[in-house]
């Protein structure tokens, strides 16, 4: 049987790899909202594999929840970057530099 | 069947959100005022059933998940009477500039509901939910101006750096929920102060992910980033909004995760506190004074506040937590004022969002200028307003819990930020009128009601009693 360390090893390394993406991505707003899909699916992996080791469904519950709610982010999460892109026709990060002070 | 009656107010607020979406899809473009009008009456029905609603003593329900208790009722109200004020300020400013849509009202209804599921979180689920419902809402609010380049890039900065701050702060629940085996609050707190001597790392791991979560969405030094960017980007109806009320559930749920959840380890999360605040203040109050814009300087101006609110929770005893709350209360009231005074200012096809634009107001809009002056007084904290017995009590609890140096510090900040306010009042009274005159602005009930809001700041100034009992008897017991 797979010890829980791993489940949070992996959970741990898919967290910071989207954190890392997040603040060295410098090119496509797009790799940014996978990034944070990413981040919550590390948060699932901790959360299902706490729950398998405890005995305790809530976790799992709360899992359903963190999916739905992602959907729903990542919908507005693209709207936003349509937006974005009607009104600079550009999705660079390096270009949302319009505020500055 | 869990116990509905606690949770009335969020209840009925879902319906009428519905109704309003629904109701405002036959109304023609004249007809508009309907929709908001019925937002309002919306706001005032749930004030009626939460202050009916009131009661001592703590009621749970859905098993332990929602919490109604003199603290939720209490930041429930105060919330209603902001996003009243809120969407008053902003109907002018909307019409004219095409943006006086049913989807206004509507979404601000439903982030108002997750603020109030957030207010009453008794469990990390609920919270989540809260949190998420309320942020959805605000990333679709500060995009509303659909052709503005400025609002997109606020936007998306704040969804990125939003969405940042959930995953970590979901994280830390995940570790949190290793550790304890429930999503109950009451119960964290109470398997967390079983714990063993070992697991201290692993609880501050945790702990560390919520805190950082947290200091995001109240937007705490070093976590601040997206603060000045969207105040200024968005439009200012919504920054009105985003800067106010969802303050008030933000400090719900800091008391609801680290007071609620892990009261026991206050000697921890209160030194990480008490360097989040330190930064805030230092950097809100020394980089407002650079700025020109002056959504962006009260951008700065509540990084500052929050400092002053992390300052009263960092000191985990029950006259800091008092003093927090009521310095929560007076900050979504002073800067919902101060909102007010740029959105009744701002015309069609002109945006009062330069400081240079309050030159002279003195002279031009004699009675708005005396309201500003009223309000920038009272975020000083000049004795007679509100904003002096905010800060005064927040001092008191740090001198007499034995962090006198903080005090000290905090004062010097103070006296450091009186300055950019002090300009504003100098640009309104002593400089001189410069550019074409802007028309008076019409009287409408928005003006009214900045009237009564700028004035209500001299009267909790000077009567504070009920209101400041009110927030000690809710952490008295």
């Amino acid at each position: 049987m797979i010890p829980l360390t791993h489940f949070l090893v992996l959970g741990a390394i898919l967290f910071s790899i989207s954190v890392a993406g997040i603040f060295l991505n410098r090119k496509n707003i797009i790799v940014l909202l996978m990034c944070i899909e990413l981040m919550l699916l590390a948060v699932n992996t901790n959360f299902i594999a706490f729950s398998h080791y405890l005995g305790d469904i809530s976790g799992q519950v709360f899992v359903f929840f963190i999916l739905t709610v992602a959907a729903a982010e990542a919908a507005i999460g693209l709207a936003i970057l349509v937006v974005v892109f009607r009104n600079r026709r550009t999705i660079n990060v390096q270009d949302l530099d319009e505020m500055k002070g | 069947m869990p116990d509905l009656t606690p949770a009335i107010p969020e209840i009925f607020l879902l319906t009428m959100a519905c109704v309003v979406l629904v109701v405002d899809l036959f109304l023609r473009q004249e007809q508009r005022h309907l929709t908001f009008w019925l937002t309002q009456l919306t706001l005032a029905g749930l004030f009626l059933l939460t202050w009916n609603g009131m009661q001592a003593g703590t009621v749970t329900t859905f098993g332990g998940s929602f919490i109604r208790d003199p603290l939720s009722d209490l930041l429930k109200l105060f919330t209603y009477v902001v996003t009243a004020g809120v969407l008053l300020y902003s109907r002018d400013y909307l019409r004219d500039r095409k943006l006086y849509k049913g989807e206004y009202p509507v979404l601000v209804l439903f982030s108002l509901l997750g603020m109030m599921v957030m207010i009453s979180a008794g469990s990390f689920l609920t919270l989540y939910m809260g949190l998420e419902l309320l942020s959805l809402s605000l990333y679709a609010l500060v995009a509303f101006n659909r052709d503005s380049s400025e609002a997109s890039e606020a936007a998306i900065k704040y969804f990125v750096l939003g969405a940042l701050a959930s995953g970590m702060l979901l994280y830390g629940m995940s570790i949190l929920y290793g550790l304890t085996g429930t999503l109950d609050l009451a119960a964290v707190q109470e398997r967390l102060a079983a714990a063993s001597d070992g697991a201290r790392v692993p609880i501050l791991f945790g702990m560390v992910f919520v805190i950082v979560g947290l200091a995001f969405k109240l937007g705490a030094v070093p976590f601040h980033m997206w603060m000045p960017d969207v105040y200024q980007g968005a439009p200012t109806s919504v920054t009105a909004f985003l800067g106010t009320a969802p303050k008030l559930a933000g400090f719900a749920i800091l008391l609801r995760l680290l007071v609620d959840g892990m009261g026991g380890h206050q000697a921890d999360w209160g030194q990480i506190l008490m360097l989040l605040a330190v930064l805030s203040l230092a950097i809100g109050n020394i980089v407002a004074i650079a700025q020109s814009n002056i959504k962006r300087m009260l951008a700065y101006s509540t990084i500052s506040h929050v400092g002053f609110i992390v300052l009263g929770v960092m000191i985990g005893n029950s006259d800091g937590y008092s003093a927090a709350l009521f310095y929560t209360i007076i900050y979504a009231l002073m800067s919902l004022g101060a909102f007010g005074v740029i959105l009744v200012l701002s015309q069609k096809g002109f945006e009062a969002e330069n400081l240079a634009d309050f030159k002279g107001l003195n002279e031009s809009h004699a009675w708005i200028a005396f309201l500003m002056l009223v309000l920038m007084a009272s975020m000083i904290g000049i004795p007679g307003t509100a904003g002096f017995i905010a800060k005064f009590w927040v001092l008191q609890a740090l001198v007499e819990s034995g962090h006198v140096y903080l005090a000290v510090y905090a004062v010097l900040m103070s006296v450091i930020g009186a300055f950019y306010y002090l300009r504003v009042i100098k640009l309104m009274y002593v400089d001189k009128w410069e550019r074409d005159r802007i028309p008076l602005p019409a009287s409408d009930p928005g003006n009214v009601a900045l009237s009564i809001n700028s004035l209500g700041m001299i009267w909790l100034g000077l009567f504070p009693g009920v209101l400041m009992a009110a927030c000690l008897a809710i952490f008295a017991a």
